[in-house]
């Protein structure tokens, strides 16, 4: 595991002057990602604001190999790039390690591109497919996503008179994905970015497909203070909102428990776009969100205590 | 050393595959195309060859990992039909666009709905400005030849487009035909070694790949797109050339049958031109200057050498096997009479939208366009310049 | 001067890698990080949390802040730790008439 004082003595791979807007967490967790991996890397990325913003022709924010193929396929695109790469280090035409890394937001993991990372993931490619949920369609201008949390207004769930947000839960992508028995999968939040950077080293060390799901904050989706990204990461892992846990080799362990966990409101409540359950009509689903946390903690802890000591074994 | 074998379409692909020996080949299964895969598939688990085969699972992956593997310089093919053809749409545009050199074989196949899994060219005529260069292929000689042509003219310096062999499913892909083969040694030496463009997996000399263009950009990323076809245009005939003094056999844009003193002529792709063929032979018998023109490339459209061998006809009938819902006449057709467009005394010409969704072209059905051709010919007035053949009313 | 499509590289990739570096968008900020760097602890947060790569690392330590890429987001600020309070966000337009 790497201090911030070695994590910052290495080469930056995402260069400013990228077009993201202030305060956009996408680049915080894709920085906190890339200088965790401190070896040669080829990344892929699917259609979003990342990719968007990070290469406006003819000006690139990269500095290591990048590509971008279209919306659905990082994953897919990703395998081709790895397939050639043991080909042609079985044929000796290559020698060095190189590690592979696909970003996707949550429209292009959790939904588009859910298909070609579980095909990629099945066929057992060697790479990190990384997904920065921010809950949403933020690079098309806000719209539902599969990862979307119930009750948030976006564009085309919008919080009106009679329908208060989105009225459909999230899906569970990380357990989606585990449920491909690969050899690691987890959850992130650059608010801790510790246990990022520790997630990352021990994703990249396997020899297969891995996979972390990260939460990452759009300030101008979730309406909050441009300065708030970090702290509302924290609030989210604090709420239980979004657990960090990791399934290494089938064995889950969450990484990081509260000491104290905070009401669901405290997440809710400096975000703008959940100020209509704050009105006298809507706020009783606070509290179904709050059971429906409370439920997700639950579960996720007690099949947490299903691997007691599974590890020593 | 030529080898002469019976085989289906299919095998004769899976054997260009082979001997190609690409070093990744992405693949999804669909009928007709499967059998190829099939082939090529043992091939590798039989450690005929040294190619990694990535059994993606769409062929919208398919396409997404040929991308991936040649933007990391890798030598890539694939195969489909029809609506697996369809589901990579999306990145075949952006596979030229790329200007990545990846050969497809398509075996040829109706789009549903409904849904049919027989020979029409719905598929890749829908395809025609994702900026491939495609060729259409009688039989699985051609299939074969111009698989391994394909290669070194996507990979040409100036070209670097992909190319997509098509041959028409069923008919040609199960059929059992005896076909020339050249020897191992003289298709490799023939494709070369791969010198590719760019490569992904150079981390020293890092690179930008697929970035966003705006109004700013975009037009001048296509124009320079267009020149690569242009390229192409001056380079197919000299690969055809290259590959005639290795193999024995001659390719050009087109081929004629009965051509140059004919009167009549029909235009029409793939295994059609096969029994065309036999018509031509028998009206010929009949006393009727009728004659046929077969086009192999389709793009670029060779609208300038086809304007020349046509120009002094009197009446040309186009046959397409499928139809462009709206315009009018089908791909064929609207490309040949372009062609013809600012010439004195043009030939008339007619087209019969047949044979979609596998539907049998007979002899008959040939003659009957023939001869509506020949009265056109003779003096007669056009009606329904664009009519269907074989269609039950 | 643009450039016309002869002059291009083939299938739109960028030969120049992070060549953003010489992009600004230090004019978005409507407000400016000041960096007190007698009051920094060199705890290297504002490094890790920051989203434009503008904080200015010198062997391992806290050097200054990138204003030509610097967006003004304030989270550097915010995450500071309250003991430290190293980083100050004052408002452009302020500053400006300030250094003038």
């Amino acid at each position: 595991m790497a201090n911030l004082k070695e994590l910052a003595s290495r080469p930056e791979r995402l260069i400013g002057g990228h077009r993201l807007c202030a305060g956009c967490g996408a680049s915080i967790l894709v920085r906190q990602v890339l200088l965790s991996i401190d070896k040669p890397m080829v990344l892929s990325n699917a259609t979003g604001c990342l990719e968007v913003a990070t290469t406006i022709f003819p000006y690139t924010s990269w500095a290591v190999p990048w590509m971008h193929n279209a919306f659905e396929n990082a994953a897919a695109t990703i395998s081709g790039v790895e397939t050639a790469y043991r080909h042609f280090k079985r044929q000796g035409k290559i020698d060095k390690d190189i590690v592979f890394v696909a970003f996707g937001g949550d429209g292009g993991t959790y939904d588009i591109g859910i298909q070609s990372l579980s095909g990629a993931i099945e066929r057992g490619h060697r790479f990190l497919y990384v997904c920065y949920d921010n809950q949403a369609y933020m690079n098309t201008g806000i719209q539902r996503s599969g990862s979307t949390p119930y009750g948030a207004h976006t564009m085309t769930s919008p919080s009106g008179k009679v329908i208060p947000g989105k009225m459909q839960k999230r899906k569970d992508l990380t357990m989606i994905i585990a449920a491909h028995h690969l050899p690691y999968a987890a959850q992130v939040s650059p608010s801790h970015w510790r246990d990022l950077n520790k997630k990352v080293e021990k994703a990249i060390s396997y020899d297969g497909p891995t996979f972390i799901n990260a939460l990452s904050s759009c300030n101008r989706g979730w309406r909050h203070k441009m300065e708030d990204t970090i702290e509302i990461l924290r609030v989210a892992v604090d709420t239980c909102v979004w657990p960090l846990y990791e399934i290494e080799e089938g064995i889950l362990r969450i990484t990081y428990k509260p000491r104290e966990k905070k009401p669901v409101e405290e997440w809710l409540k400096p975000q703008g776009r959940y100020k209509h359950l704050f009105t006298p009509k809507y706020e009783h689903l606070i509290g179904e969100i709050q059971k429906d946390v409370d439920q997700r903690w639950e579960r996720l802890q007690k099949l947490e205590g299903c691997f007691v000591g599974e590890k020593d074994k | 050393m030529v080898e002469k074998l019976v085989i289906t379409g299919n095998e004769g692909s899976a054997l260009a595959f082979k001997q190609i020996e690409p070093d990744v080949v992405a693949a999804y299964p669909i009928t007709p195309q499967t059998e190829l895969m099939h082939n090529f598939a043992r091939y590798i688990a039989d450690g005929l060859i040294d190619t990694d085969l990535i059994t993606v699972e769409s062929e919208h992956s398919a396409m997404s990992a040929c991308v991936g593997a040649a933007s990391a310089g890798a030598r890539v093919m694939t195969a489909t039909s029809a609506n697996g053809f369809a589901l990579m749409w999306e990145i075949l545009y952006i596979a030229a666009s790329s200007r990545l050199p990846i050969v497809m074989a398509v075996v040829n196949r109706a789009l549903s709905a409904p849904i049919n899994i027989h020979c029409d060219h719905s598929d890749t005529m829908g395809g025609r400005d994702t900026g491939w260069i495609q060729f259409y292929a009688e039989n699985t000689q051609e299939a074969y030849d111009l698989l391994i042509t394909a290669v070194p003219i996507a990979e040409h310096p100036d070209v670097q487009l992909p190319v997509m062999v098509c041959y028409d499913g069923f008919i040609i892909s199960h059929t059992n035909e005896v076909v020339e083969v050249l020897d191992d040694k003289t298709v490799k030496d023939f494709v070369g070694e791969y010198k590719p463009r760019i490569n992904i997996l150079d981390t020293d000399n890092p690179f930008t790949f697929g970035p966003l263009d705006f109004h700013d950009y975009y037009i001048e990323h296509k124009r320079q797109q267009v020149e690569g076809m242009k390229h192409a245009y001056n380079v197919i005939p000299e690969v055809f050339k290259k590959y005639e003094d290795v193999s024995g056999r001659r390719y050009e844009y087109f081929e004629k049958y009965r051509f140059d003193d004919a009167d009549v002529v029909m235009v029409v792709l793939s295994s059609t031109a096969g029994t065309a063929k036999v018509v031509v032979d028998e009206l010929r018998g009949e006393g009727l200057g009728v004659g046929l023109l077969k086009p192999r490339v389709f793009r670029p459209f060779p609208h300038d050498k086809l304007r020349e061998a046509l120009k002094d006809k009197k009446s040309i009938v186009v046959l397409d096997r499928s139809d462009s819902f709206g315009a009018f006449g089908g791909p064929l057709f609207t490309e040949i009479r372009s062609a013809l467009y600012g010439i004195e005394n043009p030939p008339e010409i007619i087209d019969f939208i047949y044979g979609l969704g596998g539907r049998n072209i007979t002899k008959d059905e040939l003659k009957t366009a023939f001869m509506k051709a020949v009265d056109i010919a003779e003096g007669a007035e056009v009606k329904n310049r664009v009519d269907y053949l074989g269609v039950r009313e | 001067m643009k450039k016309g499509w002869k002059d291009l590289p083939i299938g739109g990739i960028i030969e120049d890698a992070a060549n953003s570096r010489n992009f600004e968008t230090g004019s978005w900020r409507t407000f400016r990080p000041i960096f007190h760097e007698e009051r920094c602890i060199n705890c290297l947060l504002c490094f890790i949390y920051c989203p434009d790569s503008a904080i200015i690392v010198e062997d391992g330590k806290m050097k200054g802040i990138n204003y030509f890429h610097c967006k003004g987001c304030g989270i550097c600020a915010k995450e500071c730790p309250p003991k430290a309070n190293a980083i100050e966000m004052v408002r452009e337009a302020d500053y400006a008439e300030k250094e003038s």
